[in-house]
């Protein structure tokens, strides 16, 4: 991860009471969930489980390994959460506590709902289907109209209360989108499904043939499986998503009175209280320093690169980093004061251009639905007037229309294309967060770009590597290697590994390391404690963070660093100039940094120093030229520009408002997996259409013979679920297609 | 055909059996983690992998 800070978490014996996030459960018991930072493998399970339920008075310890999630439950008084926590912490694993709020999110609710209703319209299809296939075999062979009518009278009894039931999901969208005097893909399928059962309940009661019950919840539970893999795969992104947003920050650590600490989730921090913000980790609020001094680093707050050091009175923002040493914060400002709320407030204005979009499957719905209706209802009118049939055979011919147009196809053609489209993007390490995002990022043709913690990793490598000696380099490392400051790891990443120093090293939080050598003391830290002004050095302030390196009898030595591209961004951006879209820099850092970066990535067209509103003006000038903008960007001040934009992409280090505001989510250090999402959109767009053209001319030969009356029961349940198959086979090529590596 | 009258409720009582043993597995939170639930048949219950 692109992650300034140090290993989240906390180490074993240093963990913050979770109380906050207990809920008793009104019989002596408690609970709490915990996410796993580092769960990887099924063989943690066991460890996991095995540590927690060591420990006596832990009645339920249960790893859910694809949410990554541990729930915890023990006889109150009986063992302290914090115990429990450390002890599954000295196994290696890092926990996180979880927000009962985010628990109780609705998919999981809604997805156990849509099981339900797929499991009994499973079972009623398959048994009605079963009664209908001896029913045909009948016809051809001969069955009384006793028996025919018994058989359609069992199909009656299972097939109508499964499709009161298991319709509703359906018919609750199609309701609504009637309400909002709207037609979307629900209308068509609730119609068919409900006129079919009624007017074969009717021909059941007059002892017809023309019976469609087996249809009727055939169509239900093919739709009914398309949606619930499309809810799974996309509860499975967000889960992945809510977890990694919670692995960063969302709790603080608040001092009480008496000094104790305790973690508590951000809801809970009020103005006045202390919290405490460890070397490496992000500050959970806005505030002033009341303890400590250091260097916070602002780029996700400002895109600015170089850190800015702070000591008491001074203040800091919510969503930076802290380098070096410990800081105790007075909570500022909650609500409506904060730097976040204002961000918040130009997102909300800027996202309610993006309401606009209408997804492909109800612009297909748009004018699917009424052509349907208006063929069905040619032909009631005309078998009526010109037919001169009985209004009751002239029903049942329009209902015919209403089931054989299949609204199951085209109902497929988006969701199973989507399914496989979200779960190849996932195994690719791409998150998809919003239903429409990949027909969205298919139609981009520009990408704007933030640069710190985008473009770039965001965290700084030692730039002046080549010009300074080895064995300065390898006394630096030595000296670096314990501590966790981000400069000083830089070192150590330049240097390769190197051995501890043999003698103690000092660390003095703000300004340096320290250590004994031969003649003296070696320091390796800032340009003031290193005495370094003292000495006259060159002063470069300007061009990035620096550390300096004095040994006893030795000139100093200066260490620059800067924040590097990631290692494909320049690949990335050649891949799209090549597909011929505009690629654009928008970043809140000074204009030279910029300006190198544009340079060394190849790109033409860039601004430095832009406030949130500015990047947003930048990204409605884009759309109201006619742009489509896919926006990608990291930062709190990122956010209003992303949802502002058509599409959004966030890296997985970026601030949580970001993640939240981004249609996509990349995971890992590379910026490839973009090139894949945006391959796999189009791909996705191409198969969909496909599926509608199939769609389409199946119903060119469906509604003909529909409409003339020649459809059979039989005729109806055969081409529903051939074309349905077709569709769902079409959108498994997905997986074929998109074999290929990532640039 | 007399024999239908027989079958007929049998075999619906037959399905209905197995569709609420999946309900009924569906509420006690079988499908939770399908994931995981792959790999814990594979796994002791006093296994301490710690000690091995």
């Amino acid at each position: 991860m692109a992650e300034v800070a140090a290993p989240l978490g906390t180490p074993a014996g240093d963990i913050a009471d979770p109380a906050t996030y207990v809920r008793a459960r009104g019989d002596g018991t408690s609970e709490l969930d915990l996410v796993v930072e580092n769960l990887h493998c099924p063989s943690c399970i066991p460890r996991i489980e095995g540590a927690a339920k060591g420990l006596s008075g832990v009645l339920d310890a249960r790893v859910n390994l694809g949410t990554r999630r541990l729930h915890l439950r023990w006889r109150e008084g009986a063992v302290e959460p914090v115990a429990v926590m450390a002890a599954v912490a000295e196994r290696g694993f890092h926990l996180v506590p979880l927000d009962a709020r985010v628990l109780d999110g609705g998919t999981d609710a809604e997805s156990r709902a849509l099981l339900r209703a797929l499991a009994v319209a499973g079972f009623a299809a398959g048994n009605v289907m079963l009664l209908s296939v001896s029913v045909w075999a009948g016809l051809a062979a001969d069955m009384g109209p006793a028996t025919r009518d018994l058989f359609h009278w069992v199909s009656a009894l299972i097939a109508l209360p499964a499709i009161a039931y298991a319709g509703r999901p359906f018919y609750r969208s199609a309701l609504a989108a009637l309400r909002g005097g709207q037609l979307n893909m629900d209308v068509p399928i609730s119609l068919a499904v409900l006129l079919g059962a009624g007017m074969s309940l009717f021909e059941t009661m007059r002892g017809g043939t023309q019976v469609y019950f087996d249809a009727s919840i055939t169509l239900l539970f093919f739709l009914l499986i398309g949606r619930y893999l499309d809810l799974r795969v996309r509860g499975k992104a967000r889960s992945a998503a809510e977890n990694m947003m919670l692995l960063r920050a969302t709790g603080a650590t608040v001092i009480a009175a008496d000094g104790t600490r305790r973690a508590s989730a951000i809801g809970l921090v009020r103005p006045g209280m202390r919290v405490a913000v460890a070397a490496g980790e992000r500050v959970p609020v806005d505030g002033r320093v009341l303890k400590g001094r250091g260097e916070v680093d602002t780029s996700l707050v400002t895109g600015e690169s170089v850190p800015r050091p702070v000591g008491p009175g001074a203040e800091v923002f919510a969503g930076t980093v802290n380098l070096s040493g410990p800081l105790e914060i007075q909570v500022g400002a909650v609500g409506n004061g904060t730097l976040l709320a204002e961000i918040v407030r130009l997102m909300e204005a800027a996202e309610q251009g993006r309401a606009r979009y209408v997804r492909l499957a109800d612009r297909a719905a748009r004018i699917y639905a009424p052509a349907v209706h208006g063929f069905a209802l040619a032909a009631f009118v005309g078998w009526m007037l010109i037919g001169a049939m009985a209004w009751q055979e002239a029903l049942m011919i329009a209902v015919s229309v209403l089931i054989i147009t299949c609204p199951c196809a085209l109902g497929l053609a988006v969701p199973a294309v989507q399914v496989a489209a979200v779960g190849r993007l996932l195994r690719a390490g791409v998150l998809v967060k919003a239903a429409d995002a990949l027909e969205r990022l298919a139609g981009v043709d520009t990408v704007v770009f933030d640069k710190t913690g985008t473009l770039t990793l965001g965290r700084p490598e030692l730039a002046n590597g080549a010009d300074i000696d080895p064995a300065d380099l390898r006394l630096a490392a030595a000296l670096a290697v314990t501590s966790r400051h981000p400069l000083a790891q830089a070192v150590c990443r330049a240097a390769g590994p190197v051995p501890a120093h043999g003698d103690e090293v000092r660390e003095e939080p703000g300004l340096g390391l320290a250590a004994h050598v031969a003649g003296g003391e070696a320091r390796l830290g800032n340009r003031a404690w290193c005495g370094v002004d003292a000495h006259g050095g060159p002063d470069g302030a300007a061009d990035g963070p620096e550390l300096w390196l004095t040994a006893p009898g030795a000139a100093p030595v200066r260490f620059v660093f800067r924040d590097t591209p990631r290692a494909d961004a320049a690949a990335l951006v050649a891949w799209l100039k090549g597909r011929g879209l505009a690629v654009e820099l928008l970043s809140g850092d000074r204009a030279s940094v910029t300006a190198d970066t544009a340079r060394a990535l190849g790109i033409e067209t860039w601004s430095a120093e832009q406030r949130p509103a500015a990047k947003i003006a930048r990204v409605r000038a884009l759309a109201d030229a006619g742009a489509k903008v896919l926006m990608v960007g990291d930062g709190l001040n990122d956010a209003p520009a992303l949802a502002a934009a058509h599409v959004s992409a966030s890296p997985a280090a970026a601030a949580d408002v970001s993640q939240t505001a981004a249609d996509f989510l990349i995971r890992g250090e590379r910026l490839a997996p973009l090139a894949r999402a945006m391959r796999v959109a189009r791909t996705s767009r191409r198969l969909v259409l496909q599926n509608f053209a199939l769609s389409l001319g199946y119903n060119a030969v469906a509604v003909p013979l529909a409409m003339a009356g020649l459809v059979t029961p039989l005729i109806a349940a055969v081409a529903m679920s051939a074309s349905s198959i077709v569709v769902t086979l079409n959108a498994l090529r997905l997986n074929l297609i998109e074999r290929e590596a990532d640039l | 055909m007399s024999v239908l009258g027989f079958l007929l409720p049998a075999a619906l009582f037959l399905g209905l059996l197995g569709l609420v043993a999946f309900l009924w597995a569906l509420k006690s939170g079988q499908f939770d983690d399908l994931d995981g639930a792959a790999h814990r048949i594979l796994f002791d219950d006093d296994d301490e992998p710690g000690a091995r």
